[in-house]
């Protein structure tokens, strides 16, 4: 199964290949991983998501605490949460596909951030799977370059990870 | 009004923070980086340096100092190649969590990343095999990052941290003050084990008929001995050893059945395959305990209790999982147990123990004692009986650590002293230089092979120049005997690169390095040559035991297979 994991780390050089390298060393793959500094310039705070069996996310989650960089493990799956991922989406635009696209892009809540006579740049958060919904409305041959940030996310109500 | 604090330059750090550390010995190696602090060095007497003959022997020797006396193994070493040399044996010591500290010296801070003469990333390369790494980038860091590394070398599961540190700062000056304590908010070690799941063991403990205790090296890093056996005497039930933690419970005593996993004995290894309840003791089912993990234990509800949470259910899934450190645990399982009248009484486990007792006259160690020939099982034997199994026996890797490991009863923790995670051939004599370093009046003794000891046998002039003396026995059969072994069992006897061609001749080579070599060919001369090397007193005593180049080391469990499925050895009607 596809879990988010939130972690708080030390701001330090080597914190994040102590991170990649502990997957790629036990063979647990990443699907995406995001981080910077939280508002405590000391701390960065990541978002990891991945998946296996609940043993797999258990020892990921274990080794994970073990990195002495590491201050905090979060598996955001436990509880209601939000995820939002950034893309910029770069697409060919000319004649009536201009208007089209324009149309799509309403539809989904995202903007054009830039304008050329033959293209369209876009930005659009959500859910990976609405960015990815976009992409399959889009007609084949008009994406130039696919930007995407990686998962961001964070747990809904009262709670907070500190 | 505050005290002013002394300046001192980054290399005088260095010696002050180690002595402020309480450490004694550096087991090191010069170069360019680290000329600084070998300078500090030379202006000072509370920390003595050992020059070694190669980094691998440094970090092999402060290991093994290490295992042997419970506080932490420093070596120092130079930027580049000193620092890749001693890759090997930081892995040793992470793979059976030895707390080895690890001074690298780098380039200077503004070379870094400019491939500048002999840099090497060196936190990058140790990275998977560290418990964790520092680089210093400035001076006034040096002395909290020191007083962090021996903290978590030391602390929680121990392991080896590498500090490296480029030239510059060990140039650089700033105030000194070495501090007391450490807190980091990334890294808190538990001790105390959750007190619920310390009851639910109890309760499952009383409700066992066929028990058993398996623990492992985790039992002698946490100093828990003492517990264990309290704990087992007091439950009457059997146990059983991993090749780390041979020693945590006296190798003599009636309630031990020996090793267990792939070369343990017929009895530990089918009381594991019959057991109803498994406690784990700072074990961590490697795979050449469990056999196939399908098979393992079929019957048994599993308690571990292990200090690393990412060993348990890692590769077993338990039923009572116990993070904490085992003598923690262990004492406040006692003190449960001491007051529960439900324990099961030795009549509830006489079946189980005429059943282990059925296996253990299997006799599976025999051998032919009376062959002329030497049989390597006897050196073995005959070395305990003249050490009365209160030696130092540090091993390589390969058949004679196996049977060391068998026929060596240790009564003591922190005595066998052994590369079981790694495997690292080249491991015993370093070892061994290192654990007579911490204790000069000991015997220390290196079993080794014909194979494995040219691997570090340079060491041989480091033990000359400090005066450091003990017995090295090699269990000469002219093989790579444990590969021949796997080629004979799962290779139709096709000998591919096992056998030793052109060995040296090992008492001449002993002699050119100034001490004394023997070699004997004749079981008959096997005692004698054994009295004659543990008297020595000055040198390093090599014996060239001519053993049988044929023998095999049974049991043993093929790679993959479950504990009942044992090869035995075709000589146990000689017993
Ligand atoms: C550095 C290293 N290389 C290779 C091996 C694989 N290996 C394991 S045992 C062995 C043979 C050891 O031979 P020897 O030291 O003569 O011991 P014996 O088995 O004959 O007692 C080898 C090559 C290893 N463990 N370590
Ligand atoms: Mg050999």
């Amino acid at each position: 199964m596809r879990h988010i994991l939130s972690l708080l780390m030390e701001n330090e050089t080597g914190a994040l290949s102590r991170v990649a390298g502990l997957f790629s060393a036990r063979a647990y793959n990443i699907e995406s991983l995001t981080v910077a500094p939280t508002e405590d310039p000391t701390v960065s705070r990541m978002t990891l998501v991945t998946s296996g069996s609940d043993e797999v996310i258990e020892q990921i989650t274990k080794h994970l605490n073990k990195l002495v960089d590491v201050i905090k493990v979060i598996d955001l799956n436990e509880s209601r949460h939000i995820e939002r991922e950034l893309m910029l989406i770069k697409l060919q635009a000319r004649g009536e596909n201009r208007e089209e696209i324009k149309r799509l892009v309403d539809i989904f809540r995202g903007r054009i951030i830039d304008v050329t006579e033959n293209t369209y740049t876009i930005e659009m958060t959500g859910a990976g799977d609405k960015l990815d919904a976009f992409i399959s409305a889009l007609e084949d041959g008009v994406i130039l370059e696919v930007v995407r940030s990686g998962v961001s996310g964070i747990a809904r109500g009262d709670k907070a990870i500190q | 009004m505050s005290k002013t604090k002394e300046v001192l330059r980054g290399a005088e750090i260095f010696v002050r923070a180690l002595k402020d550390e309480g450490i004694k010995h550096l087991f090191g190696y010069p170069g360019g980086a680290v000329l600084h602090i070998y300078d500090a060095l030379y202006k000072q007497d509370d920390v003595e340096h050992i020059l070694v003959r190669h980094e691998q022997g440094a970090t092999h020797a402060a290991d093994a100092y290490a295992r042997a006396t419970g506080k932490p193994g420093v070596v120092l070493v130079t930027s580049g190649p000193g620092a890749t040399n001693c890759v090997t044996g930081i892995a040793t010591a992470y793979m059976d969590s030895s707390p080895l500290v690890v001074f690298t010296g780098q380039v200077p801070t503004h070379l870094i990343g400019n491939d500048a003469f002999q840099e090497v990333d060196a936190v990058g390369v140790t990275r998977p095999c560290v418990k964790h790494n520092f680089l210093v980038k400035h001076v006034e860091d040096l002395a909290s990052t020191i007083k962090k590394a021996f903290y978590v070398a030391t602390t929680g599961r121990p392991g080896p941290v590498v500090v490296d540190i480029p030239k510059d700062i060990t140039a650089d000056s700033c105030e000194y003050e070495y501090p007391e304590h450490v807190d980091m908010r990334s890294y808190k070690p538990v001790l105390k084990g959750h007190t619920g799941q310390i009851k639910r063991a109890a309760d499952l403990i009383a409700t066992a008929r066929r028990p058993m205790i398996y623990s492992g090296g985790g039992a002698i890093l946490a100093n828990a001995d003492k517990e264990l056996t309290v704990f087992t005497r007091h439950l009457g039930f059997p146990i059983t050893n991993t090749l780390m933690g041979l020693g945590a419970y006296p190798g003599t005593d009636k309630q031990f059945v020996g090793m267990l996993g792939m070369h343990g004995t017929y009895e530990a290894n089918m009381a594991m395959h019959q057991c109803d309840v498994l406690i784990a003791i700072g074990a961590r089912f490697d795979d050449r305990v469990t056999g196939d993990l399908e098979q393992f234990c079929p019957s048994a509800k599993i308690i571990h209790i292990d200090v690393d949470p990412s060993s348990i259910s890692k590769n077993i899934p338990v039923d009572v999982p116990i993070v904490g450190d085992v003598k923690h645990v262990l004492s406040e399982l006692i003190a449960l147990l001491e007051n529960r009248k439900d324990l099961p009484t030795e009549k509830d486990l006489k079946p189980w123990w005429n059943q282990i007792k059925e296996w253990q006259g299997i006799n599976c160690l025999a051998y032919d004692r009376n062959s002329e020939i030497i049989k390597p099982q006897f050196v073995i034997e005959k070395l305990y009986e003249l050490t009365r199994g209160d030696a130092y026996v540090t091993s390589d890797v390969g058949q004679h650590q196996m049977w060391a490991a068998q026929y060596y009863k240790f009564d003591k923790p922190r005595r066998w002293i052994n590369s079981g995670g790694l495997g690292t051939m080249g491991f015993g004599l370093p070892a061994a230089m290192g654990v007579k370093k911490a204790f000069p009046d000991e015997t220390v003794v290196c079993i080794t092979g014909d194979a494995s000891i040219v691997m570090c046998l340079q060491e041989l002039s480091t033990c000359l120049q400090y005066g450091i003396s003990f017995t090295v026995i090699n269990l000469n059969n002219r093989y790579m005997g444990m590969v021949r072994q796997w080629q004979e069992f799962f290779y139709e006897s096709r000998y591919s690169h096992s056998y030793m061609e052109a060995l040296p001749d090992f008492v001449k080579l002993a002699e050119s390095y100034g001490h004394i070599g023997l070699r004997i060919e004749k079981s008959a001369d096997v005692e004698s040559a054994l009295k004659e090397a543990l008297q020595e007193k000055e040198k390093v005593v090599f014996i060239d035991f001519i053993t049988d180049k044929t023998e095999n080391v049974y049991p043993m469990i093929a790679a993959g297979k479950g504990h009942h499925e044992m090869h035995l050895s075709p000589n146990r009607e000689l017993a």
